[in-house]
């Protein structure tokens, strides 16, 4: 590895933005690894191409990506340059100092947050939140919704039957109430002599599956982080009766309607549950919906997707998935970083990303009209994208998560105590952590 | 027939042998499973029931030594058709090879890791352990006791400091960090170990060569050395074998740079449910310490008891 | 030392024999005292950096409120109020008791079977020598890279487990979950931990086995005590410092587990399987509350510290018997 001097790096980076090749550099970018990684790799071609810089990857998958690169940041690790942590990280990493402050830069550059779409600024790239204080440009927009097979959805002896059970006709759900509906009347049926179950949902323990999964169902039941008037007072918001028929829901979903040892299952876990056919819905990240358009078993139409139902009050959210790219500050080659983004953050590049199955938060991206119908799933990502609501992303978030993981896995998969309980208990451990914080 | 302890009778000795073989065959399940695992599809991997004949596929290993991306059917015809085994194999996927995968990466880290701090380790270790078993050396007991005390603390908490330690000296995610640390929880066992082995070296040789004109250094060099090979060549399996199982402080310590294999193989998972990849990464992971289990047999107890207990 | 023979005085006390000073002196180049000093230096040294610098500092940690991902938050000496936290807090117990179940009875079940096979392979049948490599194995392998194979064997239906299980007690094999039911997990992880470490109880224990002099057996032969007496009043008795021995290393060993079953379970469901450790890794390296994870690897430190010093005096007794 090579070392250079602030002033050589200035006069590539100069280089780099007038004329291409220049004094290369090698750049590790760190990421989870999934299908948009590779993806990835393929669109930094032609920055390579351009810069001249080589780019390595370093992609850790879901279940270990936070615990390994916090783990990487907090000890200081010069093993990425560039970050495409996940959105809550960036409390801790603006308040401990991981990650570079880019507001100077994208002055310089001319890159407009406006240009974004606006809650994956909110969600990627601002700590305090909602303040024009940015640390990171936001590279990939992802929520939770679902797919169902519509191949299913669309016999005519399953829609007989099932508007003879429910005197509805079988669509995608509108509210939680159709959709576990449709879960069990899918669940232990026989399709083409395979015995099929209803939905795979997030269940996984060690990283924060459980707590995407049931928290994208408790938006729509009432929960609330704190009261809105009053930060971090959460007796009442996180435990209240709705929040408790959301997570009481979620249970039940659990119960009636998943496959056979779903215990621990998160984002892999429901791609191979839904392309092997064994699930008639299933909750996941969008990031997922490129690869089942041109998956051989439920590809070529045979998959729908549909937004986040609505709880029973009419209230709809999803849960916030997505990053935002960021440059590491223990890095010794920040500019040749900051360059990176600088050719990313172009809406030519952007495009491409989209084409190439990357979400690209870029309003000149998603607002162009031929977007909605680009893909089957775009409309489904726009309506999304319109109604997340993320995790805390506090310095302690980590902290909060564990408790919810383990909270959440204790009522909804151990079956331990109640879901006032649970939810009780979750108002204690989150107010322990922001005492300990001096924030309460 | 007579009756006797000593030799148990023949239809005793039967009986014995086949629960044994019994039990051999169960323990020896899970490992055959881990090998057969490696050479099936991935739908053969998880069929139901699962299968005990399959169409052996080194799909496994390219998948585990490479990375791969999907392409649309259209760039797949622009690509022409595949050119070698293994290209062959992921264009049935609609997949084209991108590089290779970090497996090989970790996997040397492993090696360089396990050897650098099996060497030290063994260095270090016949040193002290040469002059317990020969010198006066005050608070003796104490001091191996001390030793060996140092492996009773959980990994986790350890790890704590030293992870603040790393962090201070920029030995995070590092080869030497990593060696170092090896080493250092290394030291207990083979001091231990080759204690055992040099206290039954007969003095008199090295009296002898003291006679003869032989300084401290050559007596230990030239005499001692040379009766120990064996001890110490199987110290050293133990720590190489120590180094290279090490999971907690490997996961804690290292991100990518030097990390091994352990924290690596179980993460192959998360990216597709790929089975008989993992099986693949797994089987040539084991591979090299069921070998040197077997070469090691008559050793074993005395490795996995610290050296209290010799056969 | 001839084979077969084990040595059974305490570890400690078996040093060799010493060189006699006065040829140790007057002989060419440095005194034996620089030569030992020269050679014990850099084990010591590196054990105090990498053992007992961290040691003190991780008890200097566990009386303030450090975290170490905040590097510029103040840092406040909150005296024992970690270990106050700790010992009052439900789900440490919850640790503990986890912690309990999993070690009495990978102990129990490994000191059983692996007793019974070294009785078994005693009887030296033919090829004894070949079935004892192989079924040591597994212990021999990275206990990280086995568990988390083990949750493939675990898989409802399609795995390996759960078939054998369910064919050979007609079970359905998709009906029940190893890892993912509350009341299963904890028996998949005493499970998998008895697979791999019987072998390690099962050659201590062979050794013990063969240690016993023939000459005992013949003895009672001829005072016509039944094989059943005789296995109650020699083999077992001569035999039990091995047992314990085994089980004093079995029992350190899991009192740490980390890898195994942070890959089999990952503490779940819920935190039936949370060890200790794993909960201390949570604490230390996800939540990151340094000074309160501090406190409790001080706590279990002296825990294992204290279990395994009365252990060790026990184990003396049986042997001076």
């Amino acid at each position: 590895m090579k070392s250079i001097g602030a002033a050589s790096v200035a006069a590539m980076t100069l280089a780099v933005a007038l004329s291409g090749p220049a004094r290369a550099d090698d750049l590790t970018l760190c990421w989870a690894a999934w299908d948009p990684a590779n993806a990835l790799v393929e669109l930094s071609k032609d920055f390579e191409a351009q810069s001249g810089n080589t780019m390595h990857f370093e992609f850790v998958p879901w279940p270990n990506f936070a615990d390994r690169m916090l783990n990487e940041l907090n000890s200081g690790g010069k093993l990425c340059d560039l970050m495409i942590g996940d959105s809550q990280w960036i409390g801790g990493a603006a308040e401990n100092g991981h990650y570079v402050k880019l507001n100077d830069f994208f002055d310089a550059e001319g890159i407009k947050m406006d240009d974004f779409i606006d809650a994956t600024v909110v969600g990627y790239s601002e700590w305090p939140k909602n303040t024009p204080n940015y640390w990171a440009l936001p590279a990939f927009g992802d929520v939770v919704g679902w797919t169902y097979r519509k191949d299913w959805f669309e016999r005519p002896e399953l829609q007989a039957a099932f508007k003879e059970k429910y005197g509805r006709a079988l669509e995608a759900p509108k509210t939680f109430a159709e959709l576990k509906d449709i879960g069990e009347f899918f669940q232990n049926r026989e399709i083409d002599g395979k015995t099929v179950y209803g939905a795979s949902i997030y269940t996984e323990r060690g990283s924060e599956g459980i707590t995407m999964g049931a928290m994208d169902v408790l938006y729509s039941f009432g929960f609330q982080y704190q009261n809105p008037e009053k930060p971090y007072d959460m007796e009442g918001f996180v435990n209240s009766p709705g929040a408790v028929a959301g997570l009481e829901y979620y249970k039940a979903l659990y119960d009636c309607c998943t496959p056979p040892g779903s215990s621990n299952g998160y984002m892999s876990e429901g791609i191979d549950a839904f392309k092997s056919g064994q699930v008639a819905m299933q909750m996941n990240f969008a990031f997922t919906w490129p690869g089942f358009e041109n998956d051989a078993m439920v590809g070529n139409g045979k998959t729908g997707y549909f937004v986040n139902p609505a709880g029973p009050d009419g209230a709809q959210f999803a849960q916030l998935g997505g990053q935002g790219i960021s440059v590491v500050s223990y890095s010794s080659k920040k500019d040749a970083a900051l360059a990176y983004i600088k050719w990313f953050a172009q809406p030519e590049v952007q495009a491409k990303w989209w084409k190439m199955g990357g979400y690209s938060c870029l309003k000149s991206v998603t607002l162009d009209p031929s977007f909605p119908s680009s893909q089957p799933y775009a409309q489904t990502f726009l309506d999304s994208m319109a109604i997340v609501k993320d995790f805390w992303a506090e310095p302690s978030y980590a902290t909060l998560l564990q408790d919810t993981q383990r909270r959440f896995h204790d009522y909804v998969i151990a079956g331990n105590g109640t879901a006032q309980d649970a939810l009780d208990g979750l108002v204690h451990d989150w107010t322990e952590t922001f005492e300990d914080d001096g924030k309460l | 027939m007579s009756f006797s302890v000593t030799e148990p009778t023949r239809i005793e000795k039967w009986v014995a042998g086949v629960l044994v073989v019994v039990y051999a065959v169960v323990t020896l399940l899970p490992l055959i499973w881990i090998i057969g695992t490696g050479f099936k599809s991935p739908s053969d991997a998880i069929a139901y029931p699962p299968k005990v004949v399959f169409d052996p596929t080194l799909e496994g290993y390219v998948n585990l030594f490479t990375s791969r991306a999907r392409l649309t059917p259209d760039a797949l015809e622009e690509l022409g058709p595949p050119e070698t085994w293994y290209d062959r194999i992921t264009r049935q996927y609609d997949m084209v090879i991108t590089g290779p995968s970090l497996y090989g990466e970790r996997f040397l880290n492993s090696v360089f890791i396990g050897f650098g701090s099996t060497f030290l380790s063994v260095f270090l270790g016949t040193l002290a352990a040469y002059a317990f078993s020969r010198f006066k050396v005050p608070l003796k007991d104490d001091l191996m006791f001390f030793i060996l005390s140092t492996r009773m603390m959980p990994p986790i908490a350890v790890a704590i400091p030293i992870f603040l330690m790393f962090r201070q000296l920029g030995l995070s995610d590092t080869h030497l960090g990593m060696i170092l640390l090896y080493t250092a929880v290394n030291l207990s066992l083979s001091v231990w170990l080759l204690k055992g082995f040099i206290d039954e070296i007969p003095v008199e040789y090295e009296e002898a060569a003291l006679i003869d004109g032989y300084t401290r250094f050559q007596a230990f060099y030239k005499v001692v050395l040379p009766q120990a090979t064996t001890g110490i060549a199987s110290t050293a399996i133990f720590c190489l074998i120590f180094a290279w199982n090490e999971y907690a402080f490997a996961v804690l310590l290292t991100s990518g740079t030097a990390q091994t294999a352990p924290p690596f193989i179980p993460t192959i998972i998360g990216v597709g449910k790929d089975w008989p990849a993992v099986a693949a990464g797994a089987t040539l992971f084991l591979l090299p310490v069921m070998v040197f289990t077997i070469l090691l047999r008559k050793h074993l107890l005395r490795g996995i008891t610290f050296g209290a207990v010799r056969k | 030392m001839t084979d077969k023979t084990t040595d059974r005085t305490p570890a400690a006390a078996r040093l060799g024999r010493e060189i006699t000073t006065p040829l140790g002196r007057g002989i060419k180049g440095l005194s034996d005292r620089a030569v030992a000093w020269i050679f014990i230096a850099p084990t010591i040294f590196l054990l105090l950096a990498v053992n007992i610098f961290p040691l003190i500092w991780t008890i200097r940690l566990s009386l303030t409120n450090y975290r170490a991902n905040r590097t510029n938050a103040e840092v406040d000496w909150v005296g024992l109020r970690n270990y106050e936290r700790i010992l009052t807090d439900p789900d440490i117990w919850n640790s503990m008791q986890a912690t309990a179940h999993f070690l009495v009875w990978t102990l129990s079940l490994q000191v059983l079977i692996g007793f019974s096979l070294a009785y078994l392979i005693n009887k030296k049948f033919k090829g004894n020598d070949l079935w004892t490599t192989i079924i040591v194995l597994p212990m021999m392998l990275s206990p990280a890279v086995v568990g988390n194979f083990w949750t493939f064997l675990y898989q409802p239906q399609i795995g390996l487990f759960n078939y054998v299980v369910g064919f050979l007690s007609g079970v359905d094999p998709s009906s029940f979950s190893m890892i993912g039911d509350v009341a299963l997990a904890p028996w998949a992880i005493v499970i998998v931990d008895t697979w791999m470490w019987t072998p390690f109880v099962m050659l201590i224990c062979l050794a013990g086995l063969r240690s016993i002099p023939d000459s005992i057996y013949e003895a009672a032969e001829c005072d016509r005590a039944s094989a059943w007496r005789q296995f109650w009043t020699i083999t077992l008795p001569m035999a039990l410092p091995f047992l314990m021995l085994a089980v004093l290393f079995r029992g350190i060993e899991n009192f740490k587990m980390f890898d195994l079953v942070v890959q089999l379970t990952g503490g779940g469901p819920g935190s039936v399987t949370e060890l200790t450790s794993i909960n201390l890794k949570r604490e230390a390296f996800e939540k990151w509350r340094t000074g309160y994870a501090s406190a409790y690897g001080v706590i279990l430190f002296v825990t294992v510290f204290g279990l395994a010093s009365i252990y060790v005096k026990a184990l003396n007794k049986v042997k001076e018997r």
